[in-house]
């Protein structure tokens, strides 16, 4: 079902960057969009590490201080709900609660079918369009779908994971 | 008559952003062919007498800081750009990059004429990856054009812009954090002194300007120091993006001449954010960010300026106006605010780590009906006054901001008001 990330794969993604050090959160970004379940493994870690020449302590550092990462496996998508303050008075509990119904599952967690991961998060500079959620980097106004809608929407992620 | 007025903005969502030759058509790069017949000196001075303050936040002098790096003579010198918009109800400069990105290229390639920097840095939330890729075509498109790379515009010029990302870390805002995080390593906070002119991103003598901060060079190199003061207000010339969030009928970002709109035109006018939108009431609005100051009712007329502002004790600050309806209580949204200080505080310094969360506590409490005692109201104010004191960078200086002033325009729905009047604003002497 997923794409099993390769050596070869987490290699290309760092001479992408001209290997540079520099662009370490870039790297891992990529690494673990790359990854399919939305985390970064610790053998990849240690690859990126030896490439780049830097300690794998440095790399572990940076995935535990960044929100953005993480080190366990999660879902295919990522489905962030902003809970900032713009949008936690414009319905953000509301969509959450929509969110977590049609997903069967909680803050935190992981769909059955490994797809979805449901999140809260900080702003995330949308705020014309509160309350926003996000799958991946797409953002969503809440106001622009209803409950049909909604379902409509993961349904055709649902779809395009399996075409794939 | 139009209350807007648009220079930064110019142009946004009518061009093709990664079009060179569109841009061109709005007048874009006529300041970088200027600014090769200007002596790097006579820049400075058009930014300094435009008065220009950073439109990230900090509201320093642009001018200023300007003129402190070109007095610094190691070399080389970097140019980076802060675009870690990370401040809740704040996405102006998001606007740029997506639609206008051409004009913070050339913002920025003028200030590596005029510090004779060969490397610029655009730093990108993480949250705004698509947006990086727009900057990067961006990039292409400008080399292709001889706009960006070596020898620009046939001159012996030469500057190339990178983009780095973040990953979700709001602190990396701050500018020496940026740094560190553009280095590629965690975003903390570096001590200063030194300054970052003379000790910025590798250790060498870097320009740190937001997004729309370098975006309005451009404006200010072709009209002139002079006029660009006249369009704004004495104390800060120019335009400044406006964020319009939470309960207005209209959101979203408008550019306005500072001095000539009040906050009630901001949130009220048609041409702005149209009123409250439903059935409530207008009740406060919160300017500049998570980190600033509270305006109740009483304050709507106060018009917007940095100046005018700080008189009343609020800021532009990122140029963000959160606005809250009657439905809302204020306990509820300072405990949103003082829950966004706990998940964002670094970690690095105990009077943030540890401050934000005793602050927090106490709102919990406050919210579950139960009343301060007076040594307890003591104690918290010994506390944000620590805070605002003895945290290392902005973030846990300012973390108290909001409570501080919602103290003053809210003392009845806070409970006790006869406690919490000595907790007024000016009770915290800040450094």
């Amino acid at each position: 079902m997923k794409p099993e990330l390769t050596e070869e794969k987490v290699i290309a993604i760092m001479d992408g960057y001209g290997r540079s050090s520099q662009q370490l959160i870039a790297i891992l970004l990529d690494i673990q969009e790359a990854s399919g379940q939305n985390y970064i493994d610790e053998t990849w870690a240690a690859l990126a590490a030896q490439v780049l020449g830097v300690p794998l302590a440095k790399i572990y550092e940076i995935i535990t201080f960044y929100s953005m990462f993480s080190t366990s496996p999660r879902g295919r998508h990522i489905v962030e709900v902003c809970r900032s303050a713009p949008c936690e008075f414009k319905g953000a509990a509301l969509l959450l609660g929509n969110l977590e119904e049609l997903l069967g599952i909680k803050v935190g967690e992981t769909s059955q079918d490994g797809l979805f991961t449901l999140k809260t998060g900080e702003c995330c500079g949308a705020c014309d369009k509160s309350s926003i959620f996000k799958i991946d980097e797409d953002e969503y106004g809440a106001a622009d779908f209803d409950q049909k809608s909604l379902a409509g929407l993961f349904n055709s992620k649902r779809q395009e994971s399996e075409a794939l | 008559m139009a209350k807007t007025l648009k220079l930064v903005s110019l142009g946004a969502g009518e061009i093709d952003p990664i079009s060179v030759s569109e841009y061109r058509g709005i007048g874009g790069y006529r300041a970088l062919e200027k600014a090769f017949s200007m002596r790097p000196k006579e820049i400075i001075g058009e930014v300094l007498e435009a008065k220009l303050l950073g439109r990230g936040g900090a509201a320093y002098p642009a001018g200023k800081k300007w003129a402190q790096l070109y007095d610094i003579h190691e070399t080389p010198k970097y140019i980076v750009c802060n675009a870690d918009e990370g401040e809740p109800g704040t996405f102006k400069d998001r606007l740029i990059m997506e639609k206008l990105p051409l004009r913070l290229i050339e913002g920025m390639t003028i200030a590596g004429l005029v510090f004779g920097s060969e490397h610029g840095y655009i730093y990108v939330r993480g949250e705004y990856r698509k947006i990086q890729k727009v900057l990067l075509r961006a990039i292409e498109a400008a080399k292709k054009e001889n706009l960006l790379g070596k020898g620009i515009m046939g001159s012996s010029f030469s500057f190339d812009i990178e983009i780095v990302s973040g990953a979700g870390a709001y602190v990396c805002g701050e500018n020496s954090a940026l740094l560190n995080s553009t280095e590629g390593r965690v975003g903390r906070p570096r001590i200063k002194p030194p300054h970052l002119a003379e000790v910025g991103l590798f250790l060498m003598p870097t320009l740190v300007n937001n997004v729309e901060s370098l975006a309005s060079i451009p404006s200010i190199v072709v009209m002139g120091g002079k006029e660009y003061l006249s369009l704004g207000h004495p104390d800060s010339g120019g335009t400044k993006l406006v964020c319009l969030s939470g309960r207005v009928t209209s959101p979203g970002v408008y550019e306005v001449p500072l001095g000539k709109v009040s906050l009630r035109d901001l949130i009220f006018d048609e041409e702005f954010g149209g009123g409250i939108q439903g059935e409530g009431e207008f009740k406060f609005v919160h300017l500049g960010g998570q980190s600033g100051a509270i305006a109740s009712k009483a304050l709507l007329d106060t018009v917007y300026s940095y100046s005018d502002l700080r008189k009343v004790g609020l800021t532009v600050g990122s140029g963000a106006l959160v606005v809250m309806d009657s439905g809302v209580s204020i306990l509820e949204y300072l405990k949103k605010v003082s829950e966004f200080f706990v998940h964002e505080s670094c970690g690095k310094c105990v009077p943030c780590r540890q401050g934000n969360r005793v602050l927090l506590k106490f709102l919990a409490r406050l919210s579950r009906g139960s009343l301060a005692s007076e040594g307890e109201l003591l104690n918290l104010k010994r506390l944000i006054s620590a805070m605002s004191r003895a945290s290392f960078c902005g973030l846990g200086q300012t973390s108290a901001t909001a409570l501080k002033s919602a103290w003053k325009a809210f003392p009845a729905e806070l409970e006790r008001p006869a406690a919490f009047d000595k907790l007024q604003v000016g009770a915290f002497p800040l450094p």
